[in-house]
């Protein structure tokens, strides 16, 4: 997987500027209707350009796996939404599953359809490939989010969170926390180990962490869901008797962490969420936890990728950048949200 | 249910009531559902729905699944349940995607990567029925510990990472289309047609229902029961294998996450399609039909642009319902 990393940070480097005008952009205008979608108007009117008004009608099939949890719920939430601001877009949803062969069908059936593009956030990147290709052979733009499919023709355009740069800003901040003891225990718990993005951020977390002579003593893998977080942190709380810092990957799973920790009746340690939802933004923001900070990772991904299929669809060119077209690879930033700058982030936080 | 009022009138006087008892008189309803699903997919989407490439998407999706579910039916007429297929197959596509194996299939020839994958499917399933057969482990439980264990046993052979199939030669074959039809879809089809075969004309199929029946008044028969059982078991890892195998061409990647849940569709095929869940008598004509009206249900479901949590919900209902309609064809079959 180090080749990946290597790969989309390379990516990261040249696209930089875009991220970053996304971020400030398109990314935070489009919240899920959670936070009663007051952020919405103030924000879209800063982005409204010349790109918003109504275009040409174009088809955009939308396939993403099940929302089993609060992150991808809101991914597919913040798509729709983004979808219905568009008189413009016609929004065709794919039944969300975490069956590659499912999966494939539904894209299989977009192709078949004739649909303008494709935003494709696949279950599994490697699984998907072939038949992603196969739809841009067909002449349809696939936008890849989030989880990053293994050929570059597989795509028009994709859209990354910074998984390695996750890893990185909690390790980083960790550091900064337990840097003068060398002997501190630090446990990761991760989601679905065999992920690559999981890999990105252990690669992250350990790389970073070792800048500071410091290493993961203990790394256990829940599932992504709030059981899974509970049986995971419950039988890692067993097995160390004394930790001094927890990075946890995901924080619809942190609520079963948090649930495991309260009943062990733990608090010698801190910890650090990802992903960044509003419960945790919460906790953060009122210090009543053993959760000092959260790495964000944007639910806004998929939402992106339904603008850039528009645009791309449409022959349009993304805003603030001088060169043509819609950028190849866009990756978002990966903040590290605390106490001191909670407020900041309170808005693109999500509910799981 | 529709399909239950438009298909009674097919109960029939007493003289036909064998022809219709057989396939086509059990099989009506799931033959009507069908129709009725195709109905609405046509009202719905129109062209979206009615051409070639949609009908290939379906059968695309049905074959993997159909594979795993022809299988199955074996393995409930004779009155068990094998609840590892799933990670059977998932266990299967990562061993026959292992570096060495690869290598090996690079250096001789692809079909190194089909036979490993059947091999694996095979061996599990005689795990599974040794430890039924002549262990005497209730089969859920047996097949509950195969479908953790293989499960395990993928993520550890494969290091819980997503294993690439680099061989050329084999996905070039099973990504192909033969006479215009996908090779997933003839294999699917020639697995159906083998397993038609082998329950309705052989004695092996009799002996199945035989046991599934009635295992006592099977073994007084002669019926060497623990040593069928013991092929039933192998037979449905090998459909596991078959399956791992197909998953590959169309995913070209092996990975522990395959076939999850995958035992839980095909026993909902198996049981839709009127095969009895307490054993003693199945039908592999109505399984087809079943792993059909589930893929056609999801593809009438993406055409109408469904919200996914509405979609779910709408198939747990159509499963009870098409389970109903079978018991009262059923019941009625028996009775009259």
């Amino acid at each position: 997987m180090s080749a990946l990393t290597t790969r989309s940070r390379a990516f990261g480097a040249t696209v930089a500027i875009s991220a970053a005008a996304l971020l400030t952009t398109g990314c935070v205008s489009n919240e899920p209707p959670a936070e009663e979608s007051q952020g919405t108007g103030e924000t879209d009117s800063g982005s409204s350009s010349s790109n918003d008004e109504t275009g040409d009608t174009v088809v955009i099939g939308f396939s993403a796996p099940a929302a089993d949890h609060g992150w991808m719920g809101a991914i597919t939430r913040a798509a729709l939404d983004t979808a219905e601001q568009y008189d413009d877009v016609e929004l065709r949803q794919a039944e969300a599953t975490n069956d590659v062969n499912m999966q494939i069908s539904h894209i299989e059936q977009f192709i078949n359809e004739g649909v303008d593009a494709i935003v494709l956030l696949p279950f599994d990147g490697d699984a998907l490939t072939e038949v992603a290709m196969q739809a841009m052979e067909a002449g349809i733009p696939v936008i890849n989010v989030d989880r990053e499919l293994s050929s570059p023709f597989a795509s028009r355009a994709t859209i990354l969170g910074d998984n390695y740069g996750m890893g990185v800003s909690a390790g980083t901040y960790i550091c900064e926390q337990l840097g003068d003891n060398p002997d501190a225990v630090v446990a990761e718990i991760q989601g679905i180990a065999n992920l690559p993005l999981t890999q990105d951020r252990s690669q992250g977390f350990a790389d970073s962490l070792a800048d500071c002579g410091l290493e993961v003593s203990t790394q256990v893998a829940a599932d992504f869901t709030i059981q899974g977080g509970e049986t995971a942190t419950s039988n890692l709380l067993q097995a160390e008797p004394q930790i001094d810092a927890i990075w946890n990957h995901d924080d619809d799973q942190g609520v079963g962490v948090l649930a495991a920790i309260e009943n062990a009746g733990r608090d010698e340690f801190f910890m650090v969420g990802g992903a960044g939802s509003l419960d945790v933004m919460e906790h953060i923001q009122a210090g009543d936890s053993v959760l000092e900070a959260t790495v964000i990772y944007p639910s806004t991904q998929a939402a992106d990728g339904i603008k850039m299929a528009r645009l791309i669809a449409q022959n349009k060119n993304m805003d603030d950048l001088a060169s043509a077209g819609v950028p190849r690879v866009t990756q978002l930033y990966a903040p590290v949200v605390t106490a001191d700058n909670v407020d900041q982030y309170m808005s693109i936080g999500f509910r799981s | 249910m529709s399909a239950a009022t438009a298909a009674r009138p097919a109960e029939s006087p007493t003289e036909r009531r064998s022809w219709l008892g057989g396939s086509l008189g059990r099989n009506l309803g799931l033959v009507v559902a069908l129709i009725l699903l195709c109905v609405v997919g046509v009202i719905t989407g129109g062209d979206r729905f009615a051409n070639i490439g949609n009908v290939l998407t379906i059968l695309r999706l049905a074959a993997v699944i159909g594979v795993l579910a022809i299988g199955m039916t074996f393995v409930i007429t004779s009155g068990g349940i094998d609840l590892s297929v799933g990670s059977v197959m998932g266990l299967a596509t990562v061993w026959a995607t292992t570096l060495a194996t690869q290598t090996m299939a690079e250096n001789s020839h692809w079909t190194v990567m089909v036979f490993t994958a059947l091999a694996v499917g095979t061996a599990a399933g005689l795990v599974n029925g040794l430890a039924i057969a002549y262990g005497r482990v209730v089969p859920f439980i047996a097949t509950l510990a195969m479908l953790a264990s293989a499960r395990g046993l993928a993520e550890m052979i494969s290091n819980r990472q997503t294993q690439r199939v680099d061989v050329d030669g084999f996905v070039d074959f099973f990504r192909a289309d033969l006479l215009g039809i996908p090779v997933l879809v003839w294999i699917f089809a020639a697995v159906a047609a083998a397993g038609w075969i082998l329950l309705n004309r052989t004695t092996f199929g009799r002996r199945t229902v035989a046991i599934g029946g009635n295992a006592e008044a099977a073994r007084l028969a002669g019926i060497k029961v623990q040593r069928h059982t013991l092929y039933i078991y192998g037979l449905a890892g090998l459909t596991a294998g078959i399956a791992a195998v197909m998953m590959l061409g169309r995913t070209t990647a092996g990975t522990s996450t395959h076939g999850m849940l995958y035992e839980l569709d095909a026993i909902a095929a198996v049981v839709v399609g009127g095969t009895l869940l307490i054993g003693g008598r199945g039908t592999i004509t109505g399984t087809v039909f079943g792993v059909l009206i589930f893929t056609t249900l999801t593809n009438v479901f993406t055409i109408n642009n469904m919200s996914t949590s509405a979609q779910s919900v709408a198939k747990g209902a159509i499963i009870v319902a098409a389970v109903l309609l079978q018991q009262r064809f059923a019941s009625r079959a028996k009775s009259t």
